[in-house]
């Protein structure tokens, strides 16, 4: 067995953990490792080879695989060692870190900071519980991103989507100019959650009809897919009897929504937020458990990666604090940290709790589509801050920048409140 | 028609319809650049193709790539049967190109992921 001592310990070499392991290499923590389950670097983003990405951060418009590499080529400049092929099996409260690889067999890092970068993982059939056969053709939209885009493998001919995430939108485009006949894309939503332009640039431009309040409420066939039955839903997203229709296909995708992975943070011991699936964290992105930190989807499923590299770099942050004893007193006797409550239109909000010492950015999502009004955050007497937005959408992150002078009357261990409040 | 203007988060609902003598009628655009956008869609959409080649040779069976420049839609699958049967050989380069001037559009279908080659011990 390889044993061994890191000042940090990434877990994850995609995105979040290459952003975060040259954050704390910035701030001057020389004694890093990441591990990487994969055979290389950059996580999810080399499967995702269109565009779009990197608008925010480089100013200009990236593939995946290009925003990835400049990452890798940062972190081979700075020398930040990582081990390929190493898969974190488990990591205790002490920071203590066991891992495996084909090269060294089992290796036990005892680390002083840890940081989660697992990313996520997406909900498959299991998850949604349709009935039916269990037939091949049934694929979730990453992996047959995967399929099509790094194993060279075309999944099908005769594809119905279910879910129009991002994900989704780009493989009906992918899948159409690799030859298929897209029929449909169904989401059980009266909107969709991926992006206006996906919508236009990856249905609208090849005619896919999108078909909202539909779900897909059986599987067809035995060995293959030959068909699944589609119907509308009513507003508790039960299916309407009677508006059944029966679409013969060979593939269908599962593009229904990410969670982030998060068993490895359990067996730590780490508060989760039920409403997320990721940790519990403050404004440095430290967990409930001191000097572990995460950041990521495994944090929160993010939309753009550029959100995922700034967090990341938050991280890097946090990290450096707590190694030079400037985190908060968490986990120890006193919980200075005060509680971030969501109330009315908020559906989740990141970071959930906070120090106040400085500037604080709060990351929210809404739970429906609202238009004219403000978020505001309040100590329930008070309203210590507020943001004007004209409209805010589900499949959307929004920040609220919060001034370190309004949490200066904050109450240590107190809880604050985030809404949504409409103007007109 | 109805359009939705992607440009920048407020996402306008626009309307173009033709007016007299080739020009575009827009309506609903929250700033001029709305309508530059509409008229474009219209006239001639322009997009970026991305999708992978086969590699001989290399650490990865495919490497990714995308036009270097946005092109018109309509030339979209005539480039895509321009990569059909293509195969590069390792090694490749980000930024290598890997059809010059695609489907005659002037782009040129540049490499968008580094592919080693691979060593045989
Ligand atoms: C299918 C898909 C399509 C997407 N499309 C877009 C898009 O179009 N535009 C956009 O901006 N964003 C997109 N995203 C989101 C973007 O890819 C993510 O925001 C970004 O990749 C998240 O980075 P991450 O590092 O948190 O996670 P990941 O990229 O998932 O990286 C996590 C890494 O951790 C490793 N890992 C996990 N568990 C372990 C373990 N136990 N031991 C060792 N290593 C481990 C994994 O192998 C992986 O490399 C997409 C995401 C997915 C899943
Ligand atoms: S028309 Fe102007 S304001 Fe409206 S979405 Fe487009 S760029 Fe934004």
């Amino acid at each position: 067995m390889l044993s061994m001592k890191a000042d940090v310990v990434v877990i994850g070499g995609g995105p979040a953990g290459l952003a975060a392991a040259l954050s704390c290499h910035r701030y001057g923590i020389r004694d890093i490792i990441i591990l990487e389950r994969d055979s290389h670097l950059g996580g999810i983003l080399q499967q995702c080879i269109h565009n779009g990405f990197g608008l925010h951060w480089f100013g200009e418009e990236l593939t995946g695989p290009e925003y990835a590499q400049r990452f890798i080529d940062q972190v081979e400049k700075a020398q930040i060692p990582y081990l390929l092929d190493t898969m974190v099996v488990d990591i205790d409260e002490d920071k203590r870190v066991y891992a495996v690889n084909p090269k060294h067999g089992p290796i036990e890092i005892q680390a002083r900071a840890v940081i989660l970068a697992m990313g996520c993982r997406e909900r498959t059939r299991g998850a949604l519980m349709i009935p039916g056969g269990r037939p091949a053709g049934v694929y979730t939209a990453g992996m047959a991103q995967r399929l099509i885009n790094i194993e060279g493998y075309m999944p099908g001919r005769e594809v119905v989507i279910l879910g129009s995430g991002d994900i989704g939108l780009i493989m009906a485009r992918r899948l159409t100019w690799e030859g298929a006949n897209v029929k449909m894309v169904c989401e059980i939503m009266p909107y969709s959650t991926g992006l206006i332009r996906n919508i236009r640039q990856c249905l609208e431009d090849y005619g896919i009809p999108i078909r909202f309040k539909h779900t897909v409420i059986k599987i067809h066939g035995r060995e293959r897919l030959e068909g699944v039955t589609v119907a509308q839903v009513d507003d508790a997203r039960r299916p309407i009897p009677g508006t059944e229709e029966y679409v013969p296909c060979d593939t269908l995708l599962l593009s229904v929504g990410l969670i982030p992975e998060n068993e490895l943070s359990q067996k730590a011991n780490v508060q989760l937020d039920p409403v997320t699936g990721g940790p519990v964290v403050d404004e440095y992105r430290q967990t409930s458990v001191p000097g572990i930190f995460a950041c990521g989807n495994v944090l929160h499923v993010h939309d753009l990666v550029d959100y995922v590299s700034e967090e990341a770099e938050i991280a890097g942050y946090g990290v450096w604090r707590y190694l030079n004893g400037l985190a908060s007193q968490y986990g120890q006797h006193v919980d200075r940290r005060v509680k971030i409550e969501t109330g009315y239109g908020v559906r989740y909000v990141v970071p959930q709790r906070i120090l106040g010492e400085e500037d604080v950015e709060l990351f929210f999502r809404s739970d429906n589509i609202y238009d004219d009004g403000v978020v505001e955050l309040t100590d329930g007497q008070r309203l210590l801050a507020s943001k004007k937005f004209l409209r805010i959408v589900p499949g959307q992150m929004e920040r609220f920048k919060i001034k370190k002078q309004a949490l200066s009357g904050i109450k240590p261990g107190g809880r604050l409140l985030i809404r949504w409040r409409n103007l007109a | 028609m109805e359009l939705i203007c992607i440009l920048c988060p407020r996402g306008c609902r626009m309307n173009v319809e033709p007016g007299g003598d080739g020009q575009w009628e827009v309506k609903g655009n929250g700033c001029s650049r709305g309508k530059g956008y509409a008229v474009q869609e219209m006239t001639c959409p322009l997009r970026t193709l991305t999708t992978s080649v086969w590699v001989e040779g290399g650490t990865h069976r495919l490497v990714s790539a995308k036009t270097d420049r946005s092109i018109p839609r309509d030339k979209i699958m005539e480039a895509l049967k321009q990569t059909k049967g293509l195969k590069v050989k390792a090694p490749v380069n980000i930024g290598d190109v890997l059809v010059e001037n695609i489907a005659g559009t002037g782009a040129n279908l540049v490499a968008t992921r580094k592919v080693d080659k691979v060593v045989l011990a």
